[in-house]
């Protein structure tokens, strides 16, 4: 059984539908890259997987039990964190308290506040600072930090090289093979199509709403993963 | 001496005025709306007191150990069962409900226990002064109310600075969206700000009780001096709120000494002074929310 299992999932706002019939599934351990254009329904995806933004109809599992009726604080403590789009720091807490917010779950496992220290070193010169005063890189560092704190079993991170030099985005990356090594499994959305590749074991492409392309991001054949993105088929 | 004597007593009633701040800071800071029943609530907490003493046989600040937990449990369940109903709706439904509480609550007591004004006795320590020097002397009871409020201001700037539970207030209170995927269930924090408000609220109404008396009407009046601390300490900042309430008693008093009808008056233009200067108070705290 997956770890997370999506089936047929719609969802919108008010009488818009944003996401129409998705079906995915991500195994225990797994990188999972969702990519699509603008407005595709990347970040509506992420949101209500992680119960943010309520079903219209559908199914999603998480570890066998259904979840699209909870709410994120609940879906929080069974283990789902989230990188919000845009890194959400709260302004007038400080970085460490950021951090340490994150462990609101209380779930027990090798994330801490130190170890987020030894992944992201910048941080530590930073600790006292509030969120706004660091510089972009920085400020998705402790966003990830905080989402680890909660030590879950499926870390969503929705475009987490938004905005960021390429040097930055390079060294963020780097993190991702230690974060999945301590057992947590990834769903990550990334406009990058290269970049989306060459981290995630599936690769799932959305085109207004539903899902146009998905396959191992191994055997991925590039153009027909730029003509999904596009909607050169459709 | 008569300044020093005035200064002094202006330090004393800010304490007093910063008691009645610190509850209604508390839920403004992290609920975003005002809770309108403010005062009135206060003059309910007294009057919860006054039963207290009179059934329990207790002085009126030994009912304090029942009236905390109760008022608590009071502001929680309001919280819960009513004003989170209709968070949705923005800020307004809150502040019409608290209004509409207001009036509740006045007519509730007036029926109860009628127009006449009523004290609560705690015995020798009300009328106790200590001379500090030839024509300065200062009331023993005013001190432990200044002491008591710095005590509660502390414990809540720790509370907040120190603990998850604080942390997930101030959260709450920059972006309760956010908040909700850190596994903070907004709902509950509300309860429970409210709940710290109302116990907050239960030392504030006896505290007052013992020093003046009281009728159910008094409330409204409490409200407008709990809203000048705000505006002068500044919106979300506990230490906002000493300070608040400080210059409120000391701008009092030295308007009262230049000239007895000047008492309120010096304080309310004080409030609009500091409102014209700085209109997010002195010691603003809490972010904009986008
Ligand atoms: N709060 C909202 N209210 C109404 N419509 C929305 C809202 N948020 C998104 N939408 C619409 O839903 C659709 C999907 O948006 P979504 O943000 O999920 O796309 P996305 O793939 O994340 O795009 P981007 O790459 O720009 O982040 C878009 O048409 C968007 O305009
Ligand atoms: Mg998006």
């Amino acid at each position: 059984m997956a770890l997370l299992e999506v089936e047929n999932l719609s969802a919108g706002y008010g009488l818009f539908q944003a996401l129409r019939g998705i079906s995915l599934a991500a195994e225990e351990g797994e990188t999972l890259a969702i990519v699509g254009a603008n407005g595709a329904g990347k970040t509506t995806l992420l949101r209500t997987i992680c119960g943010a933004l309520p079903a219209m109809t559908g199914r999603v599992s998480f570890d066998g039990t259904s979840i699209e009726n909870s709410s994120a604080h609940q879906l929080a403590r069974l283990g789902i964190s989230m990188v919000p789009e845009g890194r959400k720091l709260f302004p007038s807490l400080t970085v460490e308290d950021n951090l340490i917010i994150g462990s609101y779950p209380k779930r027990k496992g090798f994330w801490t506040v130190e170890r987020v220290y030894a992944l992201f070193p910048e941080l530590v010169k930073r600790r006292n600072n509030r969120g706004l005063d660091l510089s972009g890189g920085e400020q998705q560092m402790v966003a990830i930090g905080r989402a680890l704190m909660a030590n879950p079993r499926l870390l969503l991170m929705d475009e987490i090289s938004l905005g960021l030099a390429p040097i930055v985005v390079n060294q963020i990356y780097k993190s991702l093979p230690e974060i999945s090594g301590h057992g947590t499994s990834i769903v990550l959305v990334e406009q990058d199509l290269n970049r989306a590749l060459s981290v995630s074991n599936h690769v799932y492409c959305l085109l207004e709403g539903h899902v146009e392309l998905s396959g191992l991001s191994a055997q991925m054949d590039r153009q027909a993963l730029i003509d999904a993105y596009f909607g050169a088929n459709a | 001496m008569i300044a020093t004597s005035t200064m002094l007593n202006g330090v004393l009633l800010g304490g007093l005025y910063a008691l009645y701040g610190l509850g209604l800071s508390l839920t403004f800071g992290i609920m975003r709306t005002v809770n309108l029943a403010h005062g009135d609530i206060i003059v309910l907490a007294t009057y919860l007191a006054l039963i207290t003493t009179q059934v329990l046989g207790l002085t009126p600040l030994m009912s304090l150990a029942v009236l905390v937990p109760v008022m608590f449990c009071i502001g929680y369940g309001l919280q819960r069962l009513i004003l989170n109903r209709t968070l949705k709706d923005g800020m307004m439904p809150a502040v019409i409900i608290t209004f509409g509480l207001s009036f509740v609550i006045q007519n509730g007591l007036l029926l109860g226990f009628s127009a006449d004004r009523q004290v609560l006795r705690q015995g020798a320590i009300e009328t106790m002064g200590v001379t500090l020097a030839p024509g300065v002397t200062i009331g023993v009871f005013p001190i432990l109310t200044l002491a008591v409020l710095l005590v509660m201001i502390f414990a809540l700037q720790a509370f907040m600075g120190r603990t998850l539970l604080g942390r997930a207030f101030r959260a709450t209170s920059d972006d309760p969206a956010t908040a909700e995927l850190m596994g903070i269930d907004g709902k509950r924090i509300y309860g429970l700000a409210m709940g710290l408000s109302f116990a907050i609220i239960a030392v504030t109404g006896v505290v007052m009780g013992i020093r003046s008396n009281f009728s159910p009407f008094d409330g409204p009046a409490r409200l407008i001096f709990a809203f000048e601390v705000i505006i002068i300490g500044g919106m979300g900042s506990i230490y906002g709120v000493l300070a608040g309430g400080l210059i409120l008693g000391i701008a009092q008093t030295i308007g009262g000494a230049i000239n007895p009808t000047f008492f309120q008056l010096a304080g309310h233009l004080v409030t609009l002074g500091i409102l014209v200067v700085r209109p997010s108070g002195l010691f603003p705290e809490t972010i904009e929310r986008d």
